[in-house]
């Protein structure tokens, strides 16, 4: 395990010290935000709708019981944005695009490209790590984003059309508003960029470390998922308290 | 990396070399030594997990020397790869081809990579290269699309694009029916010819060694059992030697045999 942080470690330093070379490498990194962007983009509309939908309809009834459903948006806008977008789509894109990243780069190293591209003295981390990197640590934040907008929709429809709730678009908005301010925002964003970098370095570690054949592949595969999610949950919350200790 | 060095092939000094995977406490390489000239075809032959591959990735850089010296004109391998001093490149046995890149994209990698020549020109080149190799029409093509045979020769014409002075190929002719076979042995002789590069071939089949060899060393079980001219090693009175050279394989004899005795 020491030995696989060690190499995490050395891994996100050497892409930190590509950077400068993500010019050269801009197609790669718009045909990965393309591949990103347009296998994800329904699942994200529809994972937030519901997300949002269902953060309405589980708050919303205890809310009007109380007589606080007029809080109901702040409830939904801010919980969207600090927690459920960041670490729900983070998820999600360590489950659609981790592993195809895994897959991918696992797959070259089995059939010996990435000996290939050592041999025409490429650097690997900086032909294929680097624009992947960078492309997720780009389109996660867009994404949440995304889900944060829709996911504020799918609570709006809930609050309205729910009979336990029944609380107008307008008076939902209305507290959102008051509720959500930029920090909110900034917050939920900064944890989407954090979680995309872990995502990237752990896909791209456990591609390039890959060995045996197609079984070698689903190991990696697997291993990348499961350990992004795992890091996930727990950067979620050392990175939480580390905000609410700035704020 | 200098791609305007002049093309004269490069001296390689393999000296009691010595390998040992984690995994398995038999040594893969057993003390192996071997001199390679400039611009000779060097072919190492032997059967299948004698260890040709690991001594191949070891001149080339994919394997860390553990015990044992290999040098380049003298100089050691690890301070020649650092200053990337020698353009050395290598055909897989796999081709290895990047599979999400088209032909043309691959031919031309090591070039649009490091920058060494404008869009245009590396266009031209590697149609020229692609040319060398009898392949035409195939630029735009994915690997995927190709044959075997095609496949290895789009290998040969990326690692042509360096302008090697030494080629290193891993298993050219494997998985290849004997025609393709035939044309990729050409292709070996034809550029040490025009390139003046130093040949090392790696390679099961006995047919291939003799026809393109100026030397050849047998490796068998991590150690070198004979080596020298083709005829040379014909000649050698190592009982291990002469077994592999002559050994017929009758596959219809092994088929009938089972048939009687299933």
């Amino acid at each position: 395990m020491f030995r696989n942080i060690g190499e995490l470690v050395i891994l996100l330093l050497r892409t930190v010290q590509a950077l400068p070379l993500v010019w050269r490498q801009r197609l790669k990194v718009i045909d990965q935000l393309y591949e990103i962007g347009h296998t994800s983009l329904l699942m994200v509309c529809i994972l937030s709708f519901f997300i949002g939908g269902v953060l309405t309809l589980q708050t919303g009834p205890l809310l009007a019981e109380r007589g606080l459903e007029g809080v109901l948006g702040s409830i939904v806008g801010v919980s969207m944005c600090r927690e459920f977008a960041p670490v729900m789509m983070a998820i999600l894109i360590a489950g659609r695009n981790g592993s195809a990243i895994a897959a991918e780069l696992g797959s070259m190293k089995v059939y010996q490209e990435i000996d290939a591209l050592r041999t025409m003295y490429i650097d690997p981390v900086h032909f294929l790590v680097l624009p992947r990197v960078v492309a997720v640590a780009i389109a996660l934040p867009i994404l949440s984003l995304f889900s944060i907008l829709v996911g504020w929709l799918g609570g709006a429809l809930v609050a309205s059309i729910n009979e336990q709730i029944r609380v107008p678009t307008q008076l939902y908005y209305e507290s959102l508003r008051q509720a959500v301010d930029f920090s909110d925002l900034a917050n939920g964003l900064f944890k989407s960029f954090c979680f995309a970098i872990m995502i990237g370095i752990v896909c791209c570690h456990q591609g390039l470390t890959t060995i045996g054949g197609p079984r070698g592949i689903g190991r990696s595969v697997t291993k990348a998922v499961v350990n992004s999610i795992v890091l996930i949950l727990i950067c979620d919350y050392v990175l939480s308290r580390f905000l609410q200790y700035l704020e | 990396m200098n791609q305007d060095q002049t093309m004269h092939g490069i001296s390689v000094r393999v000296k009691d070399l010595w390998k040992r995977f984690k995994n398995n406490p038999e040594p893969v390489l057993k003390g192996v030594s071997f001199e390679v000239y400039p611009e000779e075809i060097f072919v190492i032959m032997g059967p299948s997990g004698s260890g040709k591959s690991v001594l191949l990735k070891h001149i080339v850089g994919l394997e860390p020397i553990e015990q044992g010296t290999i040098t380049l004109n003298g100089e050691a391998l690890d301070s020649c790869l650092e200053s990337r001093k020698y353009r050395i490149a290598m055909v897989f046995q796999t081709a290895a081809l990047l599979e999400s890149l088209t032909v043309a994209e691959n031919v031309g990698l090591y070039l649009s990579e490091h920058r060494l020549k404008p869009p245009q020109e590396i266009r031209r080149i590697v149609t020229e290269k692609l040319r060398l190799v009898g392949l035409t029409g195939v630029e735009e093509k994915f690997p995927s699309e190709l044959s075997g045979g095609m496949r290895k020769r789009v290998a040969i014409a990326r690692a042509l694009v360096m302008e090697p002075q030494l080629i290193l190929y891993d298993e050219p002719t494997s998985e290849l029916d004997p025609i393709s076979a035939a044309i990729i042995a050409g292709e070996i002789v034809k550029l040490r010819k025009q390139l003046g590069a130093t040949s090392i071939v790696v390679t099961h089949d006995r047919d291939l060694a003799f026809a393109i060899a100026d030397r050849i060393a047998l490796l068998y079980q991590g150690r070198i059992l004979a080596m020298g001219t083709p005829v040379e090693v014909k000649m050698s009175p190592n009982p291990e030697v002469q077994r592999f050279l002559n050994i017929e394989i009758n596959l219809s004899e092994i088929v009938e045999s089972h048939e009687k005795h299933p």
